[in-house]
């Protein structure tokens, strides 16, 4: 019977906790819907000057990288953060190919049980527990010790395991040479190597944010540390229950959704 | 000492050029002429090392950005081929590896050296290359809104 009565009031504590949450998060709307653009504005923060990094500093491994993706702000049929991935990576994809690379897609997915339907831009979901990184016999597939997953290309030999491993697809395998007016700088890649989303490494290097990010009209994705509890990042976080995609993996992904069907 | 330093630069000239007569004098027009912009400053080390460690720089500073996320400064890539950009006679333009003429090409062309960099890697840097933020933290457009807000919210709380 105690033990009954615990767990009501252990029930009702957790659903006060998300009322409380739920207010929080409203008084936040309301607070940026005070300039128009308040939404984007509040998820491009980083929460200030102390967490960027400079350009020749070696990284942080406090830091944890992440995302939160708002997905009631995505909208079907919009593909800006994917142009602007393409455009800072340069990478191409022809519609529906199955072989060419990319770097972030979007995915409508659909609760069959419900019909409730939510857009999702899907890339590389920066796993604390890489399966990619595993698997791969060189050390090429390797986790940055700030979070960020990526391929270091001198060493990867295109076995493609990692690419196997991957419950997200989010690994491609280059196929063709990549002829030299279509490189990005920043972003190489080449022939017989595998590459992925690296969270747009070079631009966190020189405290700058993911270029999808930046692109999203809605401000619908967070970057920022995990490891913060001053980022603004985390605190959305509290704020809001999010969710890792097939978090019963336990890959502990660094990319996190407000809602999934 | 200030009429020294100023003297310096010639001495340097003149000891170039005694080295580079008596190089050619030495081995003939075969040896490649490497073309140097000197005007944007100093290499990573002096030439003679550099003639023999560049690939090494090279190698380290690739694993420290994989590795640690180091950018920027001299030993970067994006520096390298700033610095030893060749621009076309005729289009004013940098030379990509296709041409002969590229730095990276002109010993390795004569010595039978194949690097495989270029399969991957731009052979001519891009002007927007990991610039860094502005000083309004991560991102310019952030520090821009955060200024809006500010201003909206009657400045800082
Ligand atoms: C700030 C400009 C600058 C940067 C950056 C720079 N260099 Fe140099 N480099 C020079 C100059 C000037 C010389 C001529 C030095 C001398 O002869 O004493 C030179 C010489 C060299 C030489 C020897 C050429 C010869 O025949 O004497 C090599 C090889 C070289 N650089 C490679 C590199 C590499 C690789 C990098 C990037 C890791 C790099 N340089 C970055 C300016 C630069
Ligand atoms: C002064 C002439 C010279 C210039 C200029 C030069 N290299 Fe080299 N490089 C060489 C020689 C010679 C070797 C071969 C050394 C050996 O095998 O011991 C070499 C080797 C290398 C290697 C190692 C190749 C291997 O298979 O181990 C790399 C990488 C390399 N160079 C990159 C570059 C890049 C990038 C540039 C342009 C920024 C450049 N080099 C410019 C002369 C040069
Ligand atoms: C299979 C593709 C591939 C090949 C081949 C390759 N690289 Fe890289 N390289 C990359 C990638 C990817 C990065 C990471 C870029 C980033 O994070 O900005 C990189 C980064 C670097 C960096 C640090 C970035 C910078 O701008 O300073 C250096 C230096 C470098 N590579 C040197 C080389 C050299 C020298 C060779 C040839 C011996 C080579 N790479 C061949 C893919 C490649």
């Amino acid at each position: 019977m105690s033990d009954q009565g615990a767990r009501d009031r252990h029930e009702q504590a957790r659903r006060d906790e998300i009322d409380e949450a739920r207010r929080e998060f409203l008084r936040n709307i309301a607070a940026a819907s005070v300039v128009s653009l308040g939404g984007g504005m509040m998820l491009y923060s980083m929460g200030g000057e102390a967490q960027a990094k400079k350009p020749g500093e070696p990284l942080d491994p406090k830091k944890r990288w992440g995302m939160l993706i708002d997905t009631s702000k995505c909208t079907s049929g919009c593909d800006k953060c994917v142009e602007a991935c393409k455009k800072e990576n340069g990478w191409e994809a022809e519609p529906g190919s199955e072989t060419d690379v990319q770097w972030i897609r979007k995915v409508d997915v659909k609760d069959p049980l419900t019909g409730f339907m939510a857009s999702l831009p899907v890339m590389c979901q920066h796993c604390a527990n890489p399966p990619c990184v595993d698997v791969c016999p060189t050390g090429a597939s390797m986790r940055r010790e700030d979070g960020i997953v990526r391929v270091n290309m001198h060493t990867c030999i295109g076995c493609r395991y990692c690419m196997m491993a991957c419950p997200y697809k989010a690994r491609s395998f280059v196929h063709e040479d990549i002829p030299e007016e279509k490189k990005r700088f920043h972003a190489p890649m080449g022939k017989g190597c595998v590459t992925s989303c690296d969270f747009c490494a070079h631009r966190i290097d020189v405290g700058r944010i993911p270029a999808c990010a930046e692109a999203c009209p809605e401000g619908a994705m967070l970057f920022g540390d995990m490891n913060d509890p001053n980022s603004e990042l985390r605190k959305r976080l509290k704020e809001i229950r999010s969710y890792q995609i097939r978090a019963d993996l336990g890959t502990d992904n660094g990319i996190r959704y407000t809602r999934l069907p | 000492m200030r009429a020294f330093g100023r003297a310096a630069p010639a001495i340097l000239a003149a000891c170039a050029g005694l080295v580079l007569a008596t190089s050619v004098a030495q081995a003939g027009d075969i040896v490649p002429k490497i073309p140097i912009d000197r005007t944007k400053g100093d290499c990573v080390l002096p030439g003679d090392q550099m003639r023999r460690e560049h690939m090494n720089i090279l190698m380290h500073r690739r694993d420290d950005t994989m590795f640690k996320g180091i950018r920027g400064g001299k030993a970067s890539l994006s520096a390298c081929l700033t610095c030893h950009m060749v621009k076309d006679e005729k289009t004013g333009k940098p030379v990509t590896v296709a041409s002969p003429k590229h730095f990276c090409r002109v010993c390795h062309d004569f010595a039978a050296v194949k690097v495989d960099c270029w399969s991957c890697h731009k052979s001519v840097p891009e002007e927007t290359d990991t610039q860094a933020a502005l000083p309004g933290g991560m991102g310019s457009k952030q520090s821009k809104f955060a200024q809006l807000l500010e201003y909206v919210q009657g400045g800082r709380k």
